[in-house]
Formats: structure tokens, C-alpha cells, sequence
């Protein structure tokens, strides 16, 4: 049984692709997104708090 | 008990990289990855627990990019290279510039084929998981890919029957035919 192998340059392309994007991924995340995510939580518990108060 | 919407922000880095690779600045991508996430979580409820929730972030955030380029693409035309003249692509963390010279030729194939390539070559999602979340036919998946791998191997002057390691600026540097800076 023989595979069709992927050839070599597209191997090389995704092997080029996976790091770029890998780099990209091991950035350090902004703190903005964490205020934003405790913002979010934060809006919800708010609006609950004043249904439960009505 | 535990919020799923806990899970969001391990997915934070990947939409970082998955924007960036849409929207081609990180200013850019980063608004995008902060508007999908405020639609993520207003419409949590439409996330079914269980299915994988990294591709149902990417959805939203490829949904919104689409949006908002499609509204700008009518107020200013953008020809192809306008924008891969623009580029702030950074150096990688080791400066290589095979890297660099990678990222410019990925910026500049068109977003189906960017989209294409980073769900199925970067981020290894399935054909079939791609198509589900582009919302086209798995064969449309397949074409762009493939397109776009091409376009690639063109852009940076790389042939088939030869073996390359793309790994230091002198090697690139013969690659794509520039003299290494």
C-alpha cells in the first residue's frame, strides 16, 4: 500500500506556515482582552443584580 | 460550578494569530479579535458544549472580518498590493528573515486562500471542519488550498523537484533571488 506522499514543497510551505503562525500565537496577549472578558462579566452580574433588585 | 465561557480566553492567542492573519496588521487584528469576542460572549448561547470551541470563535471572528471588509472594500477600492505594500509584518521572535520574507508572500494571496491555508495548514482543522466554518463546499476548501500553496511556492521562487531548507537568510536569500539584507 503506498500513500500518495504530499510533496516536498508543500510540506516545506506548511512546515514555513506552522512556525509563522505559531509565532504569532506565542505573542504575548494585550491585557486589554482580559479587562475586556472582566468588563463582559462584570456588565452581566450588573444587570443581573438590578433584575433581581426590580 | 465552572463558567464554559472560562474557556474563552485560552482561545485568545489563537484568534490573535488567526486576525492577524486576516486582517494583516496587528491593529487591525486586534480590534477584530476584541469585536468577535464581545459577539462571543453575548451569544454564548448559540455555542454548543461539547463541539469544539475554537471553531466556533473562528467562525465569528472570520464572519466579522468579512463583514466589516466587505463595507470598506465599497467606500475604498483596494487593489491587490496595495496592502502587502502596507504591511507591518514584525520578524519573528528569531529575526530569521526567511521568516519575514514567508509572511510577506502569505499576505499577499488573497483572504480565501489566507483563510484557507491558516485553518488547514496552520491550525491542522479538517477540510471538512474548514468548509463548515467558511460555509463552503469541502472541494472549495481543497481548491484554495491548493491554489494558494501554489501561489506561495511562486511567490517565493521555490520549485518542485528541489529541496530547500528555509531556515537562515543566506538560504533564503538564493531562495527568492534578493541578496540577504
Amino acid at each position: 500500500m503506498s500513500e500518495k506522499p504530499k510533496n516536498r514543497l508543500d510540506e516545506q510551505i506548511d512546515e514555513n506556515l506552522r512556525r509563522v503562525y505559531q509565532s504569532a500565537v506565542n505573542e504575548p496577549v494585550p491585557d486589554r482582552f482580559a479587562q475586556l472578558l472582566a468588563q463582559l462579566r462584570k456588565s452581566e452580574t450588573d444587570s443581573e443584580k438590578s433584575e433581581a433588585d426590580a | 460550578m465552572s463558567d464554559p465561557r472560562d474557556e474563552l480566553v485560552t482561545h485568545l492567542p489563537a484568534m490573535r494569530a488567526f486576525a492577524l492573519s486576516l486582517a494583516r496588521n496587528s491593529a487591525a487584528a486586534d480590534d477584530l479579535v476584541q469585536d468577535s469576542l464581545v459577539k462571543a460572549w453575548s451569544n454564548f448561547d448559540s455555542f454548543q458544549p461539547g463541539t469544539n470551541m475554537r471553531a466556533w470563535l473562528f467562525t465569528i471572528l472570520r464572519n466579522t472580518y468579512y463583514s466589516l471588509h466587505r463595507k470598506r472594500r465599497r467606500e475604498v477600492e483596494d487593489p491587490d498590493g496595495v496592502m502587502a505594500g502596507q504591511l507591518s509584518v514584525k520578524p519573528s521572535h528569531d529575526g530569521s528573515l526567511a521568516m519575514r520574507d514567508f509572511q510577506v508572500a502569505f499576505m499577499q494571496l488573497n483572504d480565501e486562500q489566507r483563510e484557507a491555508l491558516t485553518l488547514v495548514g496552520a491550525e491542522g482543522f479538517s477540510y471538512e471542519e474548514a468548509a463548515d466554518m467558511c460555509g463552503c463546499a469541502v472541494g472549495t476548501i481543497k481548491s484554495r488550498t491548493n491554489r494558494a500553496r501554489k501561489r506561495l511556492a511562486e511567490l517565493m521562487g521555490m520549485e518542485e523537484n528541489e529541496t530547500y531548507e528555509v531556515t537562515d537568510a543566506r538560504t533564503l536569500a538564493v531562495l527568492s533571488g534578493k541578496p540577504a539584507a
